[in-house]
C-alpha cells in the first residue's frame, strides 16, 4: 500500500509539474501579452519602447527559460500579482476557494441525500415502471445543459416571480442582521442548479452498485438465514455497493469543478471557476497559472482519495500485488 | 420464447442485437428523433428558399417579433428568424458532436490497441498518459485552449485562416480530452483479447502486429466502442454548447445551439422565451443520445438473454 501511494503521489506530482508547463505554454500562445496591455493602457508608447520593454522584462527569451525562471519565482512561495485584481494572486485565490468550496459542498451533499434513497429504490424495484421513472429523470438530469438550466432558473424565480436574486452574493448596502439571510437567498439559485446537474449521475452510480451487489452470493446467505429486508439493503447490499460509489464521486470531482464553473460565470459568484475564467479571459496571467494550478491540485488529490479510500473500504484490494 | 431451441432459425449476433435493440421502446423512440433532428437541421435551407427568407438577414422593424405565421418561433433581437437560425444551430452542434465522437474514438482505439497489445512500458506510458488527461480539471483546459491565438501557435497560415476554424478548432480540442474512456475500455478488452488462440493462430501464420491489431482483434471490440461513442456524443454537443456559450466556441455568425443562448442570457429580462428554443434543443438531442447508447449497451451486450 505504501509502495503504491508513493508511486501514485509521484506520478500525480509529475502530472502537476508537466500541466504547469502546458499552461504556461499556453498562456503564452493567448492573443496579447503583458506588454500589449501596457501599450493599450498608454497610447504613448511607441514600438521602440515595447521592444525595450519586452526585452526588459525578458517576454523575447524562449518558452523554456521563461517558464524556468517562473518555476523558481514560483517555488520561493513568490506567484506574482494579480492584474484584475491589484492584489497578490494568494490573496484572490483564498476567498474564492472558500467560496467555491462552500458551494460545491452544500450542493455535493444535498445531491446525495437525494440520490442515495433515488438510487437504492431503483435497484431494489429493478425493471419496474417505478425503477424507469427514476431513470428517466436520473437521465434528464445528466443531460440539461446547467448553463440553461440556471438561465431556466432565473427566468422563473428572478424575472417572473422575483423573489430571488439572480446574480452576486448578497445586497449592497444590506444591514448587518440580514447579513446571513440575504446571502443564504443569493445562494439558493446557484446550489440548485449544481444539484440537479449532478444527482443524475450519482443516483446512475448508486443504481449500478446496488444492483450489482444485490446479485452476489452474500446477500442470498443473508436472506437464507431470515435477515429482515431493510437489514439485508442497508447492512449487507449498501454498505459494500458505497464501495465503488465512493470511488467514482471522488474521480468524479473535475466534473464537479467544471459545473462550478459554469454556474458561478452565470451567477457572478466569485469562486474559483469564475476567477479562473475571468483571469484566463482578462490576461491575468499571474492569477491564471497559479489559480489553474490549484484547479489541478485539488482533481488530483480527489483521484488520490478515490484510490486510498477504495482501498481502506475493501480489504480484499491489495495494490501492490495488483501492480505487480 | 414459447418456441423450442431447436426449432428455431439460426440468427447472426446482428439480427439477435437489431431485435433486442427494437424492444427498447425508449432506445428505438430516439433514434427516430435523432434521424429526425438531422433530416430537420439539413433541410435548413429548404426552409429558407420555401419561404422565401435569409436566416441571417436582420429585420430591426421587427425585433422581438412574437411567433407568428411568417415567423414560426418569433424573432430575436435583430429580428432573424429564430426557426432557422435554431436549424442552422442544430446543424453545426450535431455535426460538431458526431464529427468529434469519431475523432475521438479513432484516436482512443488506436492508443488503447497499442497499449494492450504491446504491453510492458508502452502500455505503461501511455496509460499513465491517460490516467493524467482524465485527472485534468477538463472545462478550465478546454477554455485555454479555445483562447489561444492561432497566428501565435505556428500552423501554417492555411489552417489558421481557414474558413470554417472555430469549427475545426473546437472539433480537435474537445477530442484531444475525450479520447481516454475509449482508450480505457479498449486497452482493457485487447489485454485479454491478445491471449486468446485465435491471436496465438494469427501469430504463429506470421501476421504482422498491424494486422492482428486491425484484423483479428479490433473487430471484436465494434460493439463496445459502438456504445462508448455515442454515449459520448451527448458529452460532447454539452461541451461545445458550453463552451460556444461562453464565447469561445463557435463564433457568430455562424449560429450553434450554444451561442445562440449567449445573447439570450443578456436578454433574459426582456425577451425570456429566446432562451427556451436552443436549451430545449440541446437538452432533448443529448438525453436522445444517452438513451440510444444506453439501449445499443443492452442490445449488443452478449450476455444479454435473446
Amino acid at each position: 500500500m505504501a509502495r503504491y501511494l508513493f508511486d501514485r503521489l509521484l506520478q500525480s506530482l509529475i502530472v502537476l509539474a508537466l500541466m504547469s508547463f502546458v499552461i504556461y505554454w499556453l498562456m503564452g500562445l493567448m492573443p496579447g501579452d503583458p506588454i500589449d496591455l501596457m501599450i493599450s493602457a498608454d497610447p504613448k508608447l511607441t514600438p521602440d519602447d515595447a521592444a525595450r520593454l519586452r526585452e526588459l522584462y525578458g517576454i523575447d527569451r524562449p518558452i523554456t527559460e521563461r517558464y524556468l525562471t517562473w518555476l523558481s519565482t514560483a517555488s520561493s512561495g513568490d506567484f506574482g500579482f494579480s492584474r484584475l485584481h491589484a492584489k497578490p494572486v494568494l490573496d484572490v485565490i483564498g476567498p474564492a476557494l472558500k467560496n467555491t468550496v462552500t458551494l460545491l459542498g452544500i450542493s455535493f451533499i444535498l445531491s446525495l441525500l437525494l440520490a442515495l434513497p433515488a438510487g437504492i429504490y431503483a435497484a431494489i424495484r429493478q425493471y419496474t415502471i417505478k425503477d424507469y421513472m427514476i431513470n428517466l429523470v436520473a437521465f434528464a438530469g445528466i443531460s440539461i445543459p446547467s448553463f440553461w438550466l440556471a438561465l431556466l432558473l432565473i427566468t422563473l424565480f428572478s424575472v417572473i416571480l422575483g423573489v430571488l436574486p439572480a446574480s452576486g452574493t448578497e445586497t449592497i448596502g444590506a444591514g448587518a442582521l440580514v447579513d446571513i439571510w440575504d446571502k443564504a437567498k443569493f445562494l439558493v439559485l446557484p446550489i440548485a442548479t449544481l444539484t440537479i446537474a449532478s444527482i443524475g449521475s450519482h443516483t446512475r452510480f448508486v443504481r449500478a452498485a446496488m444492483i450489482e451487489t444485490l446479485r452476489q452470493d452474500y446477500i442470498r446467505t443473508a436472506r437464507a438465514k431470515g435477515a429482515s429486508e431493510t437489514r439485508v439493503i442497508l447492512q449487507h447490499a449498501l454498505r459494500n455497493a458505497l464501495i465503488p460509489v465512493v470511488t467514482i464521486i471522488a474521480l468524479d470531482f473535475g466534473f464537479l469543478f467544471s459545473g462550478a464553473l459554469i454556474v458561478e460565470t452565470i451567477f457572478a459568484y466569485p469562486g474559483m471557476g469564475k476567477l479562473i475564467f475571468d483571469a484566463i479571459m482578462g490576461n491575468d496571467f499571474n492569477l491564471a497559472m497559479i489559480a489553474f494550478l490549484f484547479a489541478t491540485i485539488l482533481t488530483l488529490l480527489g483521484n488520490l482519495f478515490a484510490d486510498i479510500a477504495y482501498g481502506w473500504l475493501d480489504p480484499r484490494i491489495k495494490y501492490d500485488e495488483v501492480q505487480k | 420464447m414459447s418456441d423450442l431451441a431447436l426449432g428455431r432459425k439460426s440468427q447472426s449476433t446482428w439480427a439477435l442485437a437489431g431485435r433486442r435493440f427494437l424492444k427498447h421502446k425508449l432506445a428505438l423512440a430516439s433514434g427516430c428523433y435523432l434521424l429526425f433532428i438531422c433530416a430537420l437541421s439539413a433541410s435548413a435551407p429548404l426552409f429558407e428558399m420555401l419561404r422565401n427568407i435569409d436566416a441571417n438577414q436582420a429585420n430591426l422593424f421587427a425585433r422581438f417579433a412574437l411567433p407568428s405565421f411568417d415567423a414560426w418561433l418569433g424573432r430575436d433581437e435583430l429580428g432573424r428568424d429564430v426557426f432557422t437560425r435554431l436549424l442552422y444551430g442544430g446543424q453545426v452542434s450535431l455535426l460538431v458532436g458526431l464529427v468529434t465522437a469519431l475523432v475521438a474514438a479513432t484516436f482512443g482505439t488506436i492508443i488503447g490497441l497499442i497499449a494492450g497489445y504491446r504491453g510492458g512500458w508502452v502500455d505503461a506510458i501511455l496509460m499513465r498518459l491517460t490516467d493524467s488527461v482524465i485527472s485534468l480539471p477538463l472545462l478550465p483546459l478546454l477554455i485555454v485552449l479555445a483562447a489561444i491565438d492561432l497566428n501565435k501557435s505556428g500552423l501554417p497560415d492555411a489552417i489558421v485562416h481557414a474558413e470554417n476554424i472555430s469549427l475545426y478548432r473546437i472539433v480537435f480540442i474537445v477530442a484531444v480530452v475525450g479520447w481516454t474512456t475509449v482508450a480505457r475500455l479498449v486497452r482493457g478488452a485487447t489485454l485479454s483479447l491478445r491471449e486468446r488462440d485465435f491471436v496465438l493462430a494469427a501469430k504463429v501464420q506470421g501476421a504482422s502486429a498491424f494486422r492482428i491489431m486491425s484484423v483479428h482483434i479490433l473487430p471484436n471490440l465494434i460493439s463496445p466502442i459502438v456504445v462508448a461513442t455515442t454515449l459520448s456524443i451527448g458529452n460532447i454537443i454539452l461541451l461545445e454548447s458550453v463552451l460556444s456559450f461562453l464565447g469561445l466556441g463557435i463564433q457568430p455568425p455562424v449560429a450553434s445551439w450554444g451561442n445562440l443562448l449567449t445573447n439570450a442570457q443578456e436578454l433574459i429580462f426582456s425577451a425570456p422565451w429566446l432562451a427556451f428554443y436552443p436549451g430545449i434543443a440541446i437538452f432533448i438531442t443529448v438525453i436522445a443520445f444517452n438513451f440510444l447508447g444506453d439501449g445499443l449497451q443492452d442490445a449488443l451486450d452478449p450476455k444479454a438473454e435473446n
